[in-house]
């Protein structure tokens, strides 16, 4: 694909941008209880806020996703952002109508504070002193980013995996500042399946010599242990099905077995290059941070019940789930269309069938476009 | 499908239903009748359909959806949450029946149903005569492509709904789109609808599994 073709299907290139909050007087104040000052937030937006601020869409990224959402970062990029087939002009989340934003997450690695940010007070990265944090306080810093950008209330919070966590904690916590929530392949809390994968990736990162207790900055960094993470994560991502169609049995670089150390599967070497990909773009310690407050994530725990959680919310809904997502089964997904119901509240819900596992809601962009811009339309138009 | 004799139904439907009502469609298709009930009568209403393509359509209109088999039942639906749960014209291609006739009048305080009466005069005539399975604007399949697989006479209908324990509040009997005296509609009506409601709750302590197996039991013997 020629970058100037692509970059005419695509909103073109995009800036990220910075804000900044929290005074020792007036800091972040976590669900733990603790705090954090100054908190930096990196953004893109996309598409022109209108005049009534009423076209506002706050697009939540999962777990190693960022802000960059679409078009590409210069002109040499080749790689559009994460969502660029659903993001952009005439797109699904049509930037010729809606103004989206998208932040890198709190404790993340892509420009907002997080364990690889200097801690003011010692000049040094905060690394395993930075506080642990929860989806709850994700949503915080991104209320602050909305709040800063002059925005009373969103149009629609989405998001997929992580990101459908935050586009729920964002409908029960800011209920007044939510019309919409469109929540994909998401969960009201990680399974005990699911945690542990996670527990697995964060040994994997903790058993890395170069960890050192999570003082690595400037240092060798864990790539190992943090590639071997990704490599983990990447097989709860798909499904039994994708994994046979794309690879199957084949061997990567000889026809048959030689017998020796060299022989590999082609799905060994697509998991090698996934977790050497990863290690050039993520943050050891974040990988722990963020894996951690996915396992916090409990809505029941937190709102006494699912249904309890549910009752505060005043937006409408539409829920997505895959049928071959088995990280985060459309059981998950109908439990808490059941618990909406019971509450009386709006809610849709559509169960695509669909191959790729969990990572169908980065893949199957067409299907999914095609509810997602019907539901917009219809909540736009009220 | 027939759309007069669709917009008939969906006008007979609509007049068993109060202003405001809270609604439940099965198999709720494309949402023609929610939307119509929404429009005449102010309904906050969702649908079911397992269709994707439905699903979406019933979400470009507005109308809340869930993508869903009714063949599953409706056990993750709370007792009598809808003022009427309908089931318009998908009775025929419901694997469990029963279990679902159980299950509407459980979390419907009434429910509407209604089908091709396949008691119907010409149905009749034409397997008499012809020797060959009916084909009419109401059931418009061959036996070999058709999706219906539990037709039944309207006199088939009140027998279950009585073995069942269900009450019939309301009859309605429609010939192409008019409406007949009740009387004649096991011969004459080529659709029906029913007003139904289930009978004290005390009463009907038995499991799904244990009414199935009791009907099925009494329509072998």
């Amino acid at each position: 694909m020629e970058p100037e073709k692509s970059l005419k299907d695509s909103i073109g290139i995009v800036k990220p941008q910075d804000f900044t909050f929290g005074t020792a007087s007036d800091p972040l104040i976590l669900e733990s209880g603790k705090t954090i000052f100054p908190v930096t937030v990196r953004y893109e937006t996309y598409g022109t806020l209108n005049k009534e601020k009423s076209n506002a869409i706050l697009i939540l990224h999962a777990f190693s996703g960022d802000a960059h959402v679409a078009g590409y970062k210069s002109s040499r990029d080749r790689h559009p952002g994460w969502w660029d087939s659903m993001v952009g002009p005439g797109k699904p989340f049509d930037t010729d109508t809606y103004f989206i934003i998208c932040s890198n997450v709190l404790g993340g690695c892509q420009g907002t504070t997080g364990p690889s940010s200097l801690n003011p007070e010692t000049q040094e990265p905060y690394a395993l002193s930075f506080p642990l944090i929860t989806i709850g306080d994700m949503v915080k810093v991104q209320s602050y980013l909305i709040d800063y950008l002059g925005i009373s209330q969103l149009l629609c919070v989405t998001g997929g995996s992580m990101g459908g966590m935050q586009a729920l904690e964002w409908a029960i916590a800011y209920p007044e500042r939510v019309r919409s929530a469109i929540v994909i392949a998401s969960t009201p809390r990680l399974t005990a399946q699911g945690i542990a994968f996670n527990a697995v990736g964060r040994n994997a990162i903790t058993s890395d010599p170069n960890w050192n207790g999570g003082n690595y900055y400037g240092k060798s960094i864990p790539s190992r242990g943090l590639a071997i993470a990704r490599m983990i994560g990447h097989i709860t991502y798909l499904s039994e099905q994708s994994m046979h169609e794309k690879f199957g049995r084949r061997l990567q670089n000889r026809e048959q077995y030689e017998f020796n150390f060299d022989d590999q599967f082609a799905v060994e070497s697509y998991l090698e290059y996934q977790g050497d990909k990863f290690v050039e773009r993520f943050d050891a310690n974040s990988y722990i941070y963020l894996s951690k407050a996915m396992d916090y994530f409990n809505l029941d725990e937190k709102y006494g019940s699912l249904q309890a959680a549910f009752r505060r919310t005043l937006a409408k809904f539409l829920l997505i789930s895959f049928t071959s997502d088995w990280l985060y089964p459309p059981s998950q997904s109908k439990e808490m269309v059941f618990s909406l119901m019971k509450e009386g509240k709006d809610v849709s819900y559509a169960e695509l069938d669909c191959p790729y596992g969990h990572d169908s809601f980065l893949i199957e962009t067409e299907r999914q476009g095609k509810l997602i811009a019907s539901f917009l339309e219809t909540i736009y138009a009220h | 499908m027939h759309t007069n004799l669709s917009l008939r139904i969906l006008q007979e439907i609509a007049q068993l239903i109060p202003d405001g009502s809270h609604v439940l469609d099965l198999g709720c298709a494309e949402g023609d009748l929610l939307d119509y009930l929404s429009r005449t009568k102010h309904v906050k209403g969702m649908g079911v359909d397992i269709d994707e393509a439905m699903v979406l359509r019933c979400i470009s209109r507005g109308i809340s959806v869930f993508q869903g088999d009714l063949d599953e039942g409706l056990k993750d639906y709370q007792t009598a949450s809808y003022d009427y749960v309908i089931l318009s014209r998908t009775l025929q291609v419901i694997h469990k029946p029963v279990l679902l006739l159980k299950e509407m009048v459980r979390v419907g305080k009434h429910a509407i149903v209604s089908f091709p009466n396949f008691g119907y005069a010409s149905i009749r005539l034409q397997l008499l005569f012809r020797g060959q399975m009916p084909v009419t604007p109401s059931l418009p399949y061959h036996w070999f492509d058709t999706p219906n697989i539990h037709l039944c006479t309207k006199k088939d209908f009140r027998n279950l709904c009585e073995e069942l324990r269900i009450s019939i509040l309301q009859e309605i009997d429609l010939w192409n789109g008019k409406r007949i005296p009740s009387f004649t509609g096991n011969l004459c009506s080529t659709e029906v609808c029913f007003l139904l409601q289930g009978m004290a709750s005390s009463d009907s302590k038995e499991t799904p599994a244990q009414v199935e197996s009791m009907v099925s039991k009494s329509s072998l013997s």
